[in-house]
């Protein structure tokens, strides 16, 4: 119970800030200044907007399936929320640590799917409609990819479970009940001889440990934008053609749940993102000889500094992608359906195909 | 007392489904009954099997029945309300069902299964999850209807795709 609650107001915390950053990164990407008034440099415009919302009056068009329509945004809500069960915030914190996490929460974030189509069905309007089918088109061909590209770094760590994945990525490797004798070797070949096990840092990271992870984080990371419906990827909602997509009809509080699922989704496949690839709560910094930089900045297992510190080096990694969401959306026009296709199908999909092949050989070399 | 919880969510669900007139409300009752499924799968200590429930049925199985309803309800005005027909014969045949199935269930004495003697105990032991042994079992004991299903689906993906494909005009 007290996992959820600081979840929850974590992840608000989270989504206030992120929906500032949106506003500034595109008002400075196109030489604006963007919201100035709220607080310092507009620094709580975001929670006003929130206020703003609350206060509006909740319409429910006459025309829709009202129990639907009402029960939707909670469906789409709660499915994204699922998925934070299983992310590891620290060592030896995890909401609830499963052995198939990473399992469970692709099929967890499936159930959107069927909130999706419940809202757009529920308005009763065309655009929702379409907003809808394009969205559901979309995330589940999405999905294929970006499950290949997880499966990949699953073979590599050969776990399901992500707070053994985050261990395998870092110095605490051998304080994880299980991994005691494990061993890293740079870029994972056992061969060249060169033993990171206590070295740490970004070394052990899962990019390095095993090259070829690159091109699968690469690859998640086109996906994840497709699958959280964010530009380019974002004929769902192309504000030109649909007006606003499956949410269309909705005002209010329902709004204010909609987008925060919106935004609870993006930083969900971020830290997913950097729970596989990018180290999770490992910091980047290598022990290099008596210079321990690696074990002074992750802190003791446990205690309250390894507490912050994980929780510091995965924030701040989920940031950066989120970031970097950010500026793609404000970068790049939006992308045709055919051409959406196209790069689902015919790229995306084969490099996959090609990466897990690879990590399986990969693996034989690290053992 | 969890699984009495999910038992009757799964069974007013299936209810609900069968009575409803409305397709897609069935449709939406279904997710219910899967997910409450699911719920008593894990009680079962199965998470692999729950969780692959998920991504089967709701994740595939259920959009598409979905996408099929809201894609043709438009064709005739009233569509998504579904009339009943055939009652004598699916009276009939469930009735058939019932019987059979209640006359095996009473006929099989459940209690006296020798795994369930030993359900009290812990049963993943030092594993975390039944993941490790289901593979096992698939690469050893299962490999030929493994393989046979794989060779199943991509049968049925080939026959969908030369269906959907345009038939050049000779």
């Amino acid at each position: 119970m007290l996992a959820f609650v600081l979840t929850l107001v974590l992840l608000l915390g989270i989504v206030i800030v992120l929906a500032y950053a949106e506003r500034k990164v595109a008002a400075f990407m196109q030489d604006r200044l963007g919201p100035t008034e709220a607080g310092p440099y507009g620094s709580l415009q975001s929670v006003l907007d929130v206020l703003k919302l609350l206060q509006k009056e909740d319409i429910v068009p006459a025309a829709a399936d009202k129990k639907l329509f009402k029960l939707a945004p909670i469906l789409i809500f709660a499915a994204v929320f699922a998925g934070f069960a299983v992310i590891p915030f620290a060592p030896a914190l995890v909401p609830a640590g499963i052995g198939i996490g990473v399992f469970y929460l692709l099929a967890i974030i499936s159930l959107d799917v069927v909130g999706l189509l419940m809202a757009g069905w529920g308005s009763n309007n065309k655009y929702a409609m379409l907003g809808a089918m394009r969205s559901v088109a979309q995330i589940v061909s999405y999905e294929i990819p970006a499950g290949l590209a997880i499966l990949s770094a699953v073979m590599v760590c050969q776990s399901l479970d992500f707070q053994e994945i985050s261990y395998q990525q870092g110095a605490l490797i051998n304080q994880f009940p299980g991994l005691e004798y494990d061993m890293n070797w740079l870029f994972g070949i056992r061969e060249l001889g060169i033993n990171t096990t206590t070295i740490g840092g970004i070394l052990t990271w899962n990019i390095f440990r095993a090259p070829m992870l690159l091109v699968s984080f690469v690859l998640y990371f086109i996906a994840s934008l497709a699958e959280s419906n964010r530009a380019p990827f974002d004929i769902p909602e192309a504000e030109s053609e649909l007006v606003a997509g499956f949410h269309v009809e909705y005002s209010g509080f329902r709004f204010a749940v909609l987008f925060l699922a919106e935004y609870s989704m993006m930083v969900l496949v971020s830290l997913v993102a950097v729970v596989l690839f990018l180290g999770s709560w490992n910091t980047p910094l290598p022990n290099i000889g008596p210079v321990s930089l690696a074990y002074w900045t992750s802190g003791t297992v446990g205690e309250l500094s390894g507490i912050l510190w994980g929780a510091f080096w995965l924030l701040s990694k989920t940031f950066v992608l989120l970031f970097l969401q950010l500026q793609i959306r404000w970068t790049y026009p939006r992308l045709r359906v055919d051409q959406l296709m196209h790069l689902c199908w015919k790229v995306l999909t084969p490099v996959a195909l090609g990466v897990v092949l690879l990590a399986g050989i990969w693996r034989l070399l690290m053992v | 007392m969890l699984f009495y919880l999910f038992a009757t969510l799964a069974i007013l669900s299936a209810a609900y489904m069968v009575l409803t007139r409305n397709l897609l409300y069935a449709g939406f009752s279904l997710l219910v009954t899967l997910l409450s499924v699911a719920g008593i799968y894990v009680l079962l200590y199965a998470d692999f099997v729950a969780v692959t429930q998920l991504m089967v049925y709701v994740g595939g199985v259920l959009v598409l029945i979905l996408f099929g309803i809201m894609l043709s309800s438009r064709v005739h005005d009233k569509s998504v309300l579904s009339e009943s027909v055939n009652k004598v014969w699916g009276v009939v045949v469930t009735g058939f069902i019932l019987v059979g199935l209640s006359y095996t269930i009473l006929n099989a004495n459940i209690s006296a299964l020798p795994w369930l003697q030993a359900a009290g105990t812990d049963v993943l032991g030092q594993q975390k999850s039944t993941v490790q042994r289901v593979g096992i079992k698939l690469m050893t004991d299962f490999v030929v209807p493994f393989e046979l299903a794989s060779l199943l689906l991509l049968i049925a993906l080939i026959g969908a795709a030369y269906i959907a494909t345009d038939k050049p005009k000779v």
